[in-house]
């Protein structure tokens, strides 16, 4: 008999400017040493589908945490709450996510149980964020869901603090995974051919997989987004995706 | 919930109803989104909020498109008659 076990809690970790902000982390309970996953929640926030996410990385055999990154917005209010405050606000500004995905992987690579090799993958506005950590963080692998404004400019009076990343492409440290509906507009179909235009003009490592019958959020089980021939495929990719790069000792 | 596409509003001489009671209102953010209750891809959505008592304080809606479209007739005719009393 197999032992599946997994211990999922909250903790505190520092983040950026040093501040205390809340995570959800789940790891293995067998002992093994094994690599670690950030999961960068999508932009409805850290709500109970990206803490499924964060299990579901641990029953794979990684060491995972989501950092709560409306903490500061929103300390312990309701996702949906969190989400509509950190709109009003202006979202996430990128150099404090990558402060607070830091202090993830730092968090990670602290375990006693830590291979050294972190990967990250994101959802939505998370998408973009981990592209944006694989230019700022040593990890060893990304993956990017449907992610807008990688490539492509934000419309004119746009509220939120989003700067594309494309000019950056050539920064890229880590080989990138990425998974696209076809009928997303954020990011179009013809945004997603750009940015892969530019990883090869570059010489990245990627894979990308585009999916029709599918549009944005296509992971989003509780949602009308969701298409499940296409998160079946996908999970599979991201599976085999994190074995290919982060198994084995750093 | 990738449009990102955001309108913003100050709103003055104004209260909601949350979950706490009564209380004033302070801006309202409209934007077509992704919903988090709505059975639909895409709703028009509006947050009327007061971030000075937290993002609890907060009365919020997700409407299907046809819907905003009657609210927005209707808060034009009423708007209208308004200026009338």
């Amino acid at each position: 008999m197999r032992y599946d076990a997994v211990l999922a809690e909250t903790v505190g970790i520092r983040g950026a400017n040093d501040d205390e902000i809340e995570a959800y982390t789940a790891r293995p309970m067998d002992g093994g040493r094994r690599a670690g996953v950030v999961v960068i929640h999508h932009m409805p926030g850290y709500d109970r589908e990206s803490k499924e996410v964060v299990r579901r990385f641990a029953v794979w055999g990684y060491n995972a945490i989501c950092v709560n990154l409306y903490s500061r917005e929103a300390p312990d209010a309701d996702p949906d709450d969190a989400a509509a405050a950190a709109r009003a606000s202006g979202g996430v500004p990128d150099e404090r996510f990558v402060g607070d995905a830091a202090g993830a992987v730092r968090w990670l690579r602290a375990l006693p149980t830590a291979s050294g090799k972190v990967g990250t993958i994101g959802f939505c506005s998370g998408g973009r964020q981990a592209f944006l950590s694989a230019l700022e963080l040593d990890v060893q692998a990304a993956v990017d869901c449907y992610g807008a404004f990688v490539v492509g400019t934000p419309p004119e009076g746009f509220p939120l603090q989003v700067q594309p990343l494309a000019d950056r492409t050539a920064e890229l440290r880590a080989p990138l995974l990425g998974l696209f509906g076809n009928e997303d507009s954020y990011p179009s179909p013809d945004q997603v051919d750009e940015l892969e235009k530019l990883l090869q003009t570059h010489g990245k490592t990627y894979e990308f997989h585009r999916y029709d019958d599918a549009g944005h959020a296509f992971f989003s089980v509780d949602r009308p987004s969701y298409r499940v021939a296409a998160a079946l495929d996908g999970w599979q990719r991201v599976q085999a995706f994190f074995a290919a790069h982060l198994d084995g000792e750093a | 919930m990738c449009t990102y596409s955001t309108e913003k509003i100050a709103v003055t001489a104004s209260s909601g109803k949350g979950p706490q009671g009564w209380f004033p209102l302070r801006t309202a953010t409209v934007y077509y989104d992704h919903p988090v209750h709505a059975p639909d891809e895409h709703t028009v959505n509006i947050d009327f909020l007061n971030p000075e008592e937290g993002p609890a304080a907060r009365v919020a809606v997700e409407l299907s498109l046809d819907s905003a479209r009657e609210l927005l007739a209707a808060l034009q005719v009423t708007v209208e008659r308004a200026q009338h009393h």
